[in-house]
């Protein structure tokens, strides 16, 4: 038992240095992935329509000014559904017959950019907008 | 060098307490409900554990058979995917800093939180085709960076309290 704590008394020296570069590296990670998420936030703007994709392939596009309620149906036998529900301009998933229940428990979404996604059945939600500063990136 | 019979004896104990850890996880509530599919992942504390007391190569294996045999008994193959890209790329990055020799087991277990989740996304991004869900990134960042603290500060504390003897 002694030399058990002999043995270990280097390593928490040595820890001391680390452990001050653990502090740095952390809170580096943390200021880029913030400074990341303030861009992200300042940068977009609210979404108006709603475009469903299942496996990649567009299943619909949706507006989000009309209340709508929509079955998205997948899988082999159409067995698979996800109800996804458009009111007072927000988006969400209200059920869904998927295993682990993700995409219905995800908050409602209308900023651009932002989706909900059901990974067991490859269905994704995004909100888009339609805007003219979009356009140049575009032509080129 | 084969393993001897004592350490495929461990390793085994190894893997029984990360399926034990995810099992318990299981049955935890989720943390947030605004944004899902957030874990601590307790079995890591296992895997971070075996990689610095063993190395890449039993770590690997632990890793690899507590996913497959999770995914054989819960039963969600695509999750397994999504596993298998995450604790991939997390390995992968947890030995080169660990090789660094430049932060400690909270700061590598920081990184293989974060990159655990980064290997996820950019699988689902690969397979659904959706560049979007680059907006979850920053979230579980955050998230992963907790968590791996916790884990790493756990792995460190299981490392130091097991005798090098017993084990």
């Amino acid at each position: 038992m002694m030399n058990q704590e002999i043995k270990t008394t280097p390593t928490v020296k040595n820890g001391g240095r680390l452990f001050r570069n653990d502090v740095i590296f952390i809170v580096a990670l943390l200021l880029v992935v913030s400074a990341l998420g303030l861009c992200f936030y300042f940068f977009r703007g609210e979404g108006d329509k709603v475009v469903v994709t299942v496996d990649g392939k567009e299943f619909g596009t949706y507006s989000l000014a009309e209340d709508v309620k929509v079955e998205i149906r997948t899988g082999a036998q159409n067995e698979e559904v996800n109800v996804l529900v458009i009111r007072d301009g927000l988006a969400y998933m209200e059920t869904a017959t998927c295993p682990d229940g993700i995409c219905a428990d995800h908050k409602p979404i209308s900023r651009e950019g932002e989706s909900i996604v059901c990974l067991p059945h490859k269905v994704v939600i995004t909100v888009y907008a339609t805007e003219e500063e979009d356009a140049p990136d575009i032509v080129v | 060098m084969r393993p001897t019979t004592k350490k495929i004896a461990v390793l085994g104990l190894c893997t029984a307490v990360a399926l034990i850890l995810a099992y318990v996880e299981s049955m935890l509530p989720p943390l947030f409900h605004a944004v899902p599919g957030i874990k601590i992942g307790l079995p890591n504390i296992i895997i971070v554990f075996v990689l610095y007391r063993f190395g890449l190569k039993e770590a690997a294996t632990v890793s690899l058979i507590r996913m497959l045999a999770v995914s054989f008994m819960f039963g969600n193959m695509m999750a397994l995917v999504y596993s298998l890209a995450g604790a991939f790329l997390s390995m992968f990055v947890m030995v080169i800093l660990k090789k660094l020799n430049f932060l400690s087991v909270v700061g590598v277990s920081v990184a293989g939180g974060v990159f655990h989740n980064v290997g996820q996304i950019l699988t689902a991004m690969l397979l659904l085709g959706t560049a979007e869900l680059g907006y979850y990134l920053i979230v579980l960042t955050v998230t992963g960076t907790v968590s791996g603290i916790f884990v790493g500060l756990c792995g460190a504390i299981v490392e130091k309290r097991i005798p090098k003897k017993m084990i």
